[in-house]
């Protein structure tokens, strides 16, 4: 026994350090914090849950994803995520990571594309979308937003997407330029990245899928949107929806050049 | 002269790219709002006729501000729109004021109720109010000293008539002085009534309350 | 069944950095759900850490650790090519055990 050290970060433990303090000194502590995390992001047990999924023979087909195209041809998952979402021949649509993930699973395994849609994010097939979506993001992880903008659809989706950005409504009157519009402002102590330009490496866009240290839930960017706009006060966005895929189209677009660090660890 | 060609000129190009590059921006709008009123569904309170825009958030749904006659318009039609407080009874309790202005609960579907005592004023979100309070959002601007910074030193003296109305109408329909401002109607659209409303009054401009220490 | 966990050992000098993460509810039995009901706890009870078969660390764990857990610790000793077996038990009976080689 004696000869080996413990040291066992417990999340409960490590936000007991934060609480005091002026404003500036609780953004610091939740900084190290954050830091503290990194090493043991737990997002880490999704991608290894979703790389297995990936490889293993599944659905009504009893087949692999092995050949689903993300983008860069049959079976490269490097460099993917960097460029979608991306107007896809086959479908004929502009898709994100996750709305195409399920097109590979109906086509490729023969499971139902609508089904998956309507499942409850964290549940089913739903959650095997959203460990996929993290495996697959980080084998891009640090490089470089380059979403491709030759197709009309794509920029079409790109000037939707950035309507849907500043299309203010509901009881509290809110968009989603209320809240990420401007730099340098928070809601609370949380910082709020401005995402009608390249917010930085590793801000906004390019830091989802990411793991939530307050719920212990994996969040994949559609969940992302859909609670911002739970917190808009909107109603319900549908999955895969052409208003989250648009979203993704114009914020991906605006973070050119910003270094991928998905999937992150937040709060 | 040249002005006119300038504008001659440019429309002449934006009619030229749409054909060149899919749709005009004016197509786009509409396709846009085609979207968002497909894409969304009930959820519980969230219905989806809350994608419906009225003049004020439709004019403010853009990168770019309203024409100032537009502005003007909205700013009109919502100061038209304020209820004043029954029997000029502006005020109410500083310490159920911050207790409100502490909770950012209401209206989303996952709330059970859109009833306005079932909602918070959202207010440590955006504002810095009370000093204590570290947890604060900076999206508006500090309240701390609210009230002191403009001179209220007894709510009943008629010199402060003014800014007690302006707080109340900024309360009831931001819209009356900003027509897109980013604060919600908290009073125009039924998220809080005017109990609620006196209470952060009482919070903002008391001069015990501790905002203005 | 549960999630596998995720364990890496690396060698610095004469001792291995062994990180583990565990795939795993930690349900403390105070939380509610949204029909008022409480949720039954469900948390590690017991974490153990072999190397190349013998015992190195027994830990004791409650319901205040976090979901999905992140634990630390150095085994003295360890060279590349050892095995690290980490094992959990939950209280309601269920176990997994994991194994790495230390790189």
């Amino acid at each position: 026994m004696k000869h080996l050290i413990t040291s066992a970060a417990v999340a409960a433990l490590a936000f007991a350090s934060v609480g005091t303090g002026f404003a500036q000194d609780a953004t610091k502590g939740i900084e190290e914090y954050r830091k503290m995390l990194e090493d043991g992001n737990p997002a880490e047990l999704f991608e290894m849950k979703g790389e297995e999924l990936w490889k293993q023979k599944r659905g009504p087909k009893q087949a692999s994803l092995e050949k689903c195209d993300l983008g860069k041809g049959p079976g490269v998952v490097k460099g993917a995520f960097v460029e979608l979402p991306r107007y896809f021949a086959d479908t004929g649509r502009v898709q994100d990571l996750e709305s195409r993930l399920v097109t590979c699973m109906g086509t490729l395994q023969g499971f139902n594309e609508e089904e998956i849609k309507k499942t409850p994010f964290g549940r089913g097939e739903m959650a095997n979308v959203t460990a996929l979506a993290t495996w697959i993001a980080t084998a891009s992880r640090g490089m470089r937003f380059n979403l491709p903008t030759a197709h009309p659809e794509e920029r079409r989706f790109y000037e939707l997407g950035k309507r849907a950005f500043f299309y203010r409504a509901g009881p509290h009157d809110f968009s989603c330029a209320a809240c990420h519009a401007q730099e340098n402002i928070r809601i609370r102590l949380q910082d709020l990245p401005n995402l009608t330009k390249n917010p930085g490496d590793g801000v906004g866009f390019a830091a989802w899928p990411a793991y939530r240290v307050s719920n212990g839930q994996m969040w994949s960017m559609q969940l992302r949107l859909n609670d911002c706009y739970r917190q808009q006060r909107f109603p319900y966005p549908g999955f895969a929806s052409d208003v989250t895929i648009a979203l993704g189209s114009y914020m991906g677009i605006n973070a050119k050049g910003a270094a991928s660090i998905a999937p992150a660890i937040k709060r | 002269m040249h002005k006119t060609h300038a504008i001659l000129a440019a429309a002449a190009a934006t009619v030229l790219a749409g054909c060149a590059s899919g749709p005009s921006p004016a197509e786009l709008d509409a396709q846009a709002k085609a979207m968002m009123m497909a894409n969304f569904r009930d959820q519980g309170i969230a219905k989806a006729d809350r994608l419906k825009q009225d003049l004020g958030q439709a004019a403010c749904s853009s990168d770019k501000p309203p024409a100032d006659s537009v502005a003007k318009e909205i700013e009109a039609a919502a100061l038209a729109s304020i209820q004043w407080p029954a029997g000029g009874q502006y005020f109410g309790d500083w310490t159920r004021g911050e207790r409100l202005a502490q909770s950012g609960r209401g209206m989303t579907w996952t709330d059970t109720s859109t009833a306005t005592k079932d909602n918070g004023g959202n207010c440590y979100n955006c504002h810095q109010i009370d000093k204590a309070e570290i947890s604060h959002g900076t999206i508006g601007p500090s309240l701390w000293n609210y009230g002191k910074i403009r001179g209220v030193k007894d709510v009943t003296d008629p010199a402060s008539a003014a800014i007690i109305q302006y707080t109340w109408g900024k309360l009831w329909n931001s819209k009356a002085y900003t027509a897109c401002s980013n604060m919600p109607r908290f009073g125009h659209m039924k998220l809080l009534d005017e109990g609620q409303i006196r209470d952060l009054m009482s919070l903002l401009l008391d001069p015990r309350s501790p905002v203005n220490q | 069944m549960a999630d596998p966990m995720r364990i890496r050992a690396q060698v610095t000098g004469d001792k291995a950095t062994v990180r583990v993460l565990m795939s795993h509810e930690m349900e403390t039995g105070q939380r509610k759900d949204s029909a008022g009901k409480t949720i039954p706890a469900w948390f590690i009870q017991e974490v153990t850490v072999a190397h190349n078969g013998k015992n190195v660390l027994t830990a004791q764990w409650g319901p205040a650790v976090s979901k999905n857990p992140f634990m630390q610790c150095v085994v003295k000793g360890a060279k590349a090519g050892d095995k690290i077996a980490v094992t959990w038990v939950d209280n309601k009976g269920d176990k997994r055990t994991d194994e790495a080689t230390v790189s």
